[in-house]
Formats: C-alpha cells, structure tokens, sequence
C-alpha cells in the first residue's frame, strides 16, 4: 500500500482512529461542562471525578451485583447522575449568588474527595473491565484494522451528542433551557420551574460524564486517576469550543482529537501539548472561543 | 391593524368595581438597598392603570415585586382573592398574571416562533397564535428570524404578544413605548386600547406621560419607592399642575 505523506496508512490511519476515540470522550465530557455551565455558571471541576465514577460503578455492577455491561449503559448514568443531583440540592445551590470561583473550589474540592475515596478501597493500579463478548474482535478494513469495540464507542458517543444537541436546540425543553440560560429570572416568571430545570441539568450533566466513564471502563483500565488526567484537556477544549456552546463542545471535541491524533504522526513531541497551544491562540484572536457568542 | 373582535373565551367587559389586583404597603430590596417603602395601588378588572413617576422613583421595581421577581420584599400583594406575597415568581404567573419587562427580555438564542411559544398556557382564555398575527401581523413574516435581530417594535410586538397567548388576565406592561417611533407607539397604544375591549387588565409604567393619557383610566404617581397620588384619567386637565409638579416636566 502507498505511503501518505512517507508514513505508512496503517500507521496514520491506526492514529486517526485513537484521535477520533479520544474525540469521542472529549466531545461527551466538554458537552456536559458546557451545558452546567451554561445553566448554572458553575464551572463542574468535579467532572472528572464523576466520569471516572462513572466507569467505577459499572465496575463495581459488574463484580458485586453481575450486572453487565449493556445494563451498566442505563444504569450507571442513572445512578451517577442521580448523585449529581443530591450534590446539586444540598451544595450547589447554595453558590448561586456567590462569584464563580465558589463553585470551582467547592466542585474541585469534592473531585479530591471522590478520588480520594477511590483511591483508597481500590487503589491505584487499574481494576480490568472485560470488552463485551458482542464488541470483541475487529474489522480489517484493508487500510487499518478496526476494533468493534472503539468502532461501538465513536458510534455511540455521536448518538448521544447528536441527540443531546437536538434536544438541546430543537425542542421545547431545549428552548426552556437556552431561554433560562439567557436570563432565568423572566423564565421562572412565564411560570416555568427553573430551580427544577437546574438540579435536572446539573443531573443530566454528570449522567452524560457518567455514560463517558462506562465507554471508558473496557478501554482504559478503572483508575482513580482516570478522569484527573482528561479534565484538563476537556477544560482546554470548552474553552476552545466556547464556554456554553453545545455544537461547539461537540465539533471541537471530535476535532482536537482528530488535530491530536495527526500530531502523533507527524510531530509525536508535540501531541501532549497541541491542544493548549490551539487554545492560547483561539484565546488570542477568538477569546468567547470558535462557537461562542460574545456578551 | 385588523380592528375585528378577538374571538376570545374573555368576557369584553368595562373596568368592574372590585379590585382585581390589591397592593398595600409593598415594600421591595436589591440586596442591601432599600427601593420601594410603601406601594399601595387598587385595579380593578378591565381597567388599565400607569405608575407614573421620575427615573428611579420604583415604578419598575413596583411591578417586578408584584411578579415575584425580587427576593426579598414585604406587604401584600392580593389578586383575585388570592395573596401572592409568598409565592415563588412561577406560582404567580400560574395565578393569571404575566409580565412584559421593560428591556423586553426577547431571548437571542430562541427564533422569534420559540419566543412565542415559550411561556406556558396558565389558563384558558388566552389568544391563539392567529389571533396575535393579526395583531401583530409582522411577527408572521419573521417566524423563523432569530429574536434579536427584529427591530425595537417588532420586539416589542413579541414581548407584548407572546403573554397573550398564555391566558393570564392581569398583564404587567413596562415601558412598552420606549424608544421606539412614533408610528409603532401609535401601534402599541392601538393594541393596548383593544386589549382592555378585550377584557385584560393592565398595569403599565410608561415615561410617555400623552401615551400614558391615551389609553389609562387612572394613573398612580409613584415617588421615592412610595405611591403620593392617584388620578382619575377624566381628572386629568384639572391636575395637570400638580401632575407637572411630580414628573418634573
């Protein structure tokens, strides 16, 4: 086969694919910080934290109840999404009125406590959660080969942002929540329950973090450490999406994958930190970010 | 504007003798600042009554306390037998009374129809959507214009149209006149006329002390965060001194 570029497609091809998995869970991750932030001007450092209890509680469904993994899809972000809704009563709530760094400490504070937690009935080493029988194996596609597994997670990442987005933009329910973002003071006073639609965002949000650390769990083994380690770059790309913009969590999370992936090929020194250095110029030229819309 | 009758479930009726709506000393604060100290005002059904008064004198805060959307304020506020002082602002809307702010609170992010259709039917009575076209026929032809992106009077039109839709039969109307030319405040004035035919009830702070003249029955002068004076509309001529003496003009 004819090399692109003098590297061989199976190598470029290989990359792309982990770029695009990569995407997959920035795309997932930046969607729900977008969507906290832009109802509630919390900024969820605690998102990290819930992705990775995300893929702990199917572990933990899998070894203690023998719940597999395609329940674990249902229920985890139910479950998960559910503690972000206690979390979002009886703490979050309560920083409404506060300036913006009072949600970011408190939200970073309850990160260490949930890692901490994890780190201490379970270590740091990784616990295995076993592909399902029915992803396992690949496709050779002739260019690349490509496993079922990472296919089934680029697939179902896109369903879930797709359907989120049209929820989000083409629906009544959506409308309700772009309009309360703009100004949820006039929306309480149309008649419609905002405090309710902010613990249920704030729910969603963390279900969503949730549903990326089940994808994760067969891919990367249950780390404690998981989430910390991608919460940075997710950050970095809501920044370079726009702070709230839902297309703009979703396309630049796919892309800056994909922009990192090629990085690996062609500047592998650079991959590690291609991402911050789109953000510092996009903050330069762009800073309400490519999709954001400026006050 | 299509002046046939609006074929709405509300009874057309002239301004009846109970109170519909019954502030007494209401008393409003941002935060730590004191703003309104005793708004005491009485409108009875049909009617359409104006806050009067200078910049900052409370007439804004008066109806955003009255909708519950202040935090903290003290007093009672009555409508239809009912005190609202202690409701969430989402109850209040659910017991028949809307408001159209006076920055008009059209959401940029939401097309002109999702402006519309936004606030939730509370009750029967409401106009349908036909019905506000032909009021508004302008709001037909940008259905699917982003909100922002109409002129003042076309937003103005939404702001106005899209409360009517939900059924509520006290209408709170800030400043619906403000910057805009003289040919939409002939419009607004027209709508606003109709509306009280119509059988609504209006509450309406307004600068525009002829516009006010035009379409109110009776006008409350509202000072320093408290009501000093009420004037009957057909009293109007006879107090015209007095009513330059409190606006300043």
């Amino acid at each position: 086969m004819i090399d692109l570029l003098g590297i061989p497609p199976q190598a470029l091809f290989g990359q792309l694919l982990l770029g695009l998995i990569n995407g997959a869970f920035y795309a997932i991750l930046s969607l729900g910080l977008a969507i906290i932030f832009g109802l509630l001007n919390i900024i969820n450092f605690a998102h990290g934290a819930q992705y990775m209890l995300g893929a702990l509680v199917s572990w933990m469904l899998l070894n203690y109840l023998g719940i597999n993994y395609w329940w674990a899809l249902l229920l985890v972000p139910i479950i998960v999404g559910f503690t972000g809704v206690v979390l979002e009563r009886v703490l979050i709530s309560r920083l409404y009125h506060l300036d913006h760094l009072y949600g970011l400490l408190l939200t970073f504070g309850l990160a260490l406590i949930i890692q901490g937690f994890a780190r201490n009935y379970y270590g740091i080493s990784g616990l295995p959660y076993t592909i399902p029988s029915q992803l396992a194996g690949g496709q050779n596609l002739g260019f690349m080969f490509l496993p079922n597994y990472r296919g089934w997670v680029v697939v179902a990442s896109l369903a879930v942002c797709i359907t989120t987005w049209f929820v989000i933009e083409k629906t009544k329910l959506g409308a309700y929540l772009r309009a309360a973002t703009e100004n949820p003071s006039l929306v309480g006073a149309f008649g419609i329950n905002v405090p309710r639609m902010i613990t249920l965002t704030y729910g969603f949000g963390v279900a969503l973090a949730a549903f990326a650390g089940v994808l994760a769990a067969p891919i990367y083994s249950v780390n404690p450490n998981m989430g910390a380690d991608l919460i940075i770059v997710v950050f970095a790309v809501v920044v370079i999406g726009g702070m709230g913009s839902i297309l703009g969590s979703i396309l630049t999370g796919f892309g800056l994958g994909l922009v990192e992936g090629l990085t690996r090929v062609f500047y592998p020194e650079g991959s590690a930190v291609v991402i911050f250095v789109i953000m510092a110029l996009v903050l330069l030229v762009k800073p309400a970010g490519l999709f954001g819309r400026t006050a | 504007m299509a002046e046939a009758a609006l074929a709405t479930e509300r009874p057309a009726t002239a301004a009846s003798a109970a109170p519909l709506l019954t502030v007494r000393g209401l008393e409003a604060w941002y935060g730590e600042s004191h703003v309104l100290h005793g708004i005491d005002l009485d409108v009875r059904s049909g009617e359409v009554v104006t806050l009067l008064g200078r910049n900052g004198a409370g007439k804004t805060t008066t109806l955003k306390s009255i909708m519950g959307m202040l935090p903290k304020r003290k007093g009672s506020v009555v409508f239809e037998g009912k005190e609202l002082m202690h409701l969430p602002a989402r109850h209040i809307a659910k017991a028949g009374i809307a408001i159209c702010p006076e920055e008009r609170g059209v959401f940029a992010s939401l097309s002109v129809q999702e402006n519309l259709m936004l606030p939730p039917k509370v009750r029967d009575g409401g106009l349908s959507v036909p019905q506000i076209f032909e009021l508004f026929p302008n709001l037909k032809e940008r259905l699917s214009s982003q909100g922002t992106k109409l002129s003042g009077g076309e937003q103005q039109m939404l702001a106005i149209g899209r409360i009517l839709r939900t059924g509520a039969n006290l209408l709170l109307l800030d400043e619906p006149t403000e910057g805009l030319a003289p040919v939409i405040v002939q419009q607004i004035g027209h709508t606003i006329a109709r509306l009280k035919k119509e059988g609504f009830t209006i509450v309406l702070v307004e600068q525009n002390f002829h516009f006010a003249s035009s379409v109110a029955d009776r006008h409350y002068i509202v000072e320093q965060g408290r009501t000093v004076d009420m004037i009957e509309n057909s009293e109007l001529d006879a107090n015209m001194d007095k009513l330059h003496a409190y606006l300043g003009v």
